[in-house]
């Protein structure tokens, strides 16, 4: 979700060049075997976060539809948005996450989607239809692309010369004794989520007061955080810099995968917390003014077959809703609980809601607060 | 007639880049500044500098850039001095070594800091070799002083050297030969000789440390909040562009102070960098 913003920006800084290279090589590639194999099909805006599709399911749909893909990124749902809304730029489809898409919806942003152009919707797990009614909540507007969760990533070695017990919930993480240990996410609604549901609150709470409760608690922990970051979170705890932090479950593939290879001396593991937790769905969307719809339900359909969302996962590593493709993945990946917790044991956890622009507008100021303190 | 209109001609270019990405985006911040989410005129985004979050990152931001700009002209000139007594061959390939890391870019330089300060980091390894304990050096103002001095040394170095180098060699002769010891030509003879350069030297780091954001981000953790860091907040998180126009434009008030001075004191752009 909003790692890799700094991965992004430092590869487009060093390798602007190069990348644009890339870019107009395989769009050059796109374009030739559309003309040759097939009558121009059309072209398709795509608005994706980034690094978030494997990048050969691009030119594989290019090359069985004829389709010419432009395909933008952007690193937070804020800054996609205000182009959505603007319309500068029609784009045919997006991918924003859950309460985004109810902002989008609510503002009468999106178009509905004709389900009959979307076969393979039979693949999306309906559990996940199911969450997605939090946001769409006749399941009319959005396609399910990723989830996860969000939980806390600990340093098994660290904790253990501190004398500090595994954390099991959220309140773990106001343990004086983590003092400077602590990485927390940069961002509002994540780290209002964190205090919001240790004090056993929604994290989609408008009230005033559990608003206030959960600043002077941000604001209370503050001395102990280490540092707010996004996506550094991962390699900082790799790194060994940090005895706990805030992560989104789907980095954990890549963390197991490093602490092995690396053969480091420690062991990282996540648990999810009991108070609950942000169940986060991120899902494809046909913006109103879109001006290729039916391009737009191709690419939605050709995303929900099996393999296509399986070689997704295998590069995004974020979970997939899509249970053709579960069905395709080796035992061992299927069985791990951190990247494919329990549906049933997260009954506690939430999906965030747009709260209204004024709702957001405290929680803003709220942040700054605890930022500014 | 035909001469000017050719003239003008060779002007179009530049006049068209400065119309489009000058002088439109700027109107657009001022727009933005002064309309709220409805389209009507109001004053408040300005004013919410006056709120206590507002006002205590801005009065932030101008102390680390003011403590980082002093430090920046305390090593910059005596190093500027040394490059202009060097004479041109050997002067100019230290001039050069000193622009070379600004060649690489200047987030990757930053995040090369982070390596260095971190609590596994290079400088901590350092100590932990020596037998002393580490030190706590990221996520500090400390830290992101470090980076806006590192970042923004060569701004000060360059202007004063090029004032410097203007300075006649018999100026200063004249001077010693009338008996003024190294203090007295440093004060009555060099310094107000140099001042164009260390104005435009103050103002070239003194704008760039008050608006950063990146450096604040990366070196300090998103802990520190400077006023730079509000205002790209509110453009990439909070979706209020209104409010960060409004706040740019009272940190523009600065920028227009450090024009006003250069233009009082550097009259015929001696001063200038490049």
């Amino acid at each position: 979700m909003k790692r890799k913003t700094w991965t992004l920006i430092l590869t487009a800084a060093v390798a602007l060049p190069l990348l644009s290279g890339c870019g107009t090589s395989s769009e050059g590639a796109g374009n030739g075997q559309s003309a040759s194999e097939q009558k121009n099909a059309g072209e398709l805006y795509v608005y994706n976060w980034g690094e978030y599709i494997d990048e050969d399911v691009i030119n594989q749909f290019e090359d069985e539809t004829g389709i010419h893909v432009i395909y933008d990124l952007f690193d937070t749902n804020e800054e996609m948005y205000p182009v959505i809304e603007a319309g500068a730029v029609t784009y045919d489809v997006v991918c924003p996450s859950d309460y985004m898409i109810q902002k989008m919806r609510e503002n009468d942003l999106l178009a509905e989607i004709n389900f009959d152009h979307i076969p393979n919707i039979s693949q999306i797990d309906p559990a996940y239809m199911e969450m997605s009614k939090a946001f769409d909540p006749e399941n009319k507007y959005s396609v399910p692309y990723c989830w996860g969760t969000v939980g806390i990533l600990y340093n098994t070695k660290r904790l253990e010369e501190l004398g500090v017990a595994p954390p099991t919930k959220w309140a773990d993480l106001w343990n004086p004794k983590l003092s400077g240990e602590i990485l927390m996410q940069d961002s509002v609604r994540d780290a209002f989520m964190v205090a919001l549901k240790r004090d056993g609150f929604s994290m989609n709470s408008t009230n005033e007061n559990e608003l206030n409760q959960a600043k002077d608690a941000l604001i209370e922990q503050k001395p102990l955080v280490q540092a707010y970051v996004i996506d550094q979170v991962r390699d900082k705890m790799i790194g060994g810099e940090a005895a706990v932090g805030v992560i989104y479950s789907g980095e954990m593939l890549y963390v197991q995968g490093e602490v092995e290879s690396l053969g480091l001396d420690y062991d990282l593991e996540y648990v999810l917390p009991e108070e609950g937790t942000n169940l986060w769905l991120d899902s494809w969307v046909i913006p109103k003014n879109a001006k290729n719809k039916e391009n737009a339900e191709k690419w939605i359909d050709f995303l929900c077959r099996p393999e296509i969302a399986k070689a997704n996962f295998e590069y995004i590593t974020y979970p997939t809703p899509n249970k053709g493709a579960f069905e395709l993945l080796d035992e061992e990946m299927r069985n791990n609980k951190t990247v494919f917790p329990d549906i049933d044991s997260l009954t506690n956890s939430e999906v965030f809601t747009y709260l209204g622009d004024e709702v957001d507008a405290v929680y803003n100021d709220f942040w700054k607060e605890v930022k500014a303190n | 007639m035909n001469k000017l209109l050719r003239k003008n001609l060779l002007a179009g270019p530049y006049l068209f880049w400065s119309l489009g990405f000058i002088l439109i985006p700027l109107l657009l911040i001022v727009y933005y500044g002064f309309t709220d989410r409805e389209g009507s005129f109001t004053l408040s985004n300005i004013l919410s500098i006056m709120t206590p979050e507002h006002r205590k990152s801005l009065w932030l931001a101008l102390e680390l850039s003011f403590v980082s700009t002093v430090i920046c002209l305390v090593l910059a000139y005596p190093l500027a001095m040394v490059l202009r007594n060097r004479g041109m061959g050997r002067g100019s390939f230290i001039v050069f070594i000193f622009i070379l890391p600004m060649w690489m870019n200047f987030l990757l330089r930053t995040m090369a800091w982070q390596t260095l300060l971190e609590k596994n980091g290079v400088i901590n390894g350092l100590l932990a070799a020596l037998r002393l304990p580490p030190q706590g050096l990221i996520n500090t103002s400390g830290a992101i002083i470090l980076g806006m001095v590192y970042n923004f040394l060569p701004f000060m170095v360059l202007p004063i050297y090029n004032v410097l180098c203007k300075i006649d060699d018999d100026t200063i002769n004249a001077a010693r030969d009338l008996g003024a010891n190294f203090m007295q030509t440093l004060f009555l003879v060099w310094l107000p000789l140099s001042i164009p350069g260390i104005i435009s030297g103050i103002t070239m780091v003194f704008v760039p440390a008050l608006t950063t954001f990146v450096i604040s981000n990366l070196l300090g953790g998103s802990k520190i909040l400077l006023i730079g860091n509000v205002i790209e907040q509110e453009f990439t998180r909070g979706g209020n562009w209104h409010l960060g126009a409004g706040l740019s434009l009272v940190l523009m008030i600065f920028i227009l102070i450090s024009m006003a001075l250069i233009a009082k004191y550097d009259k015929n752009g001696e001063g200038s960098a490049f």
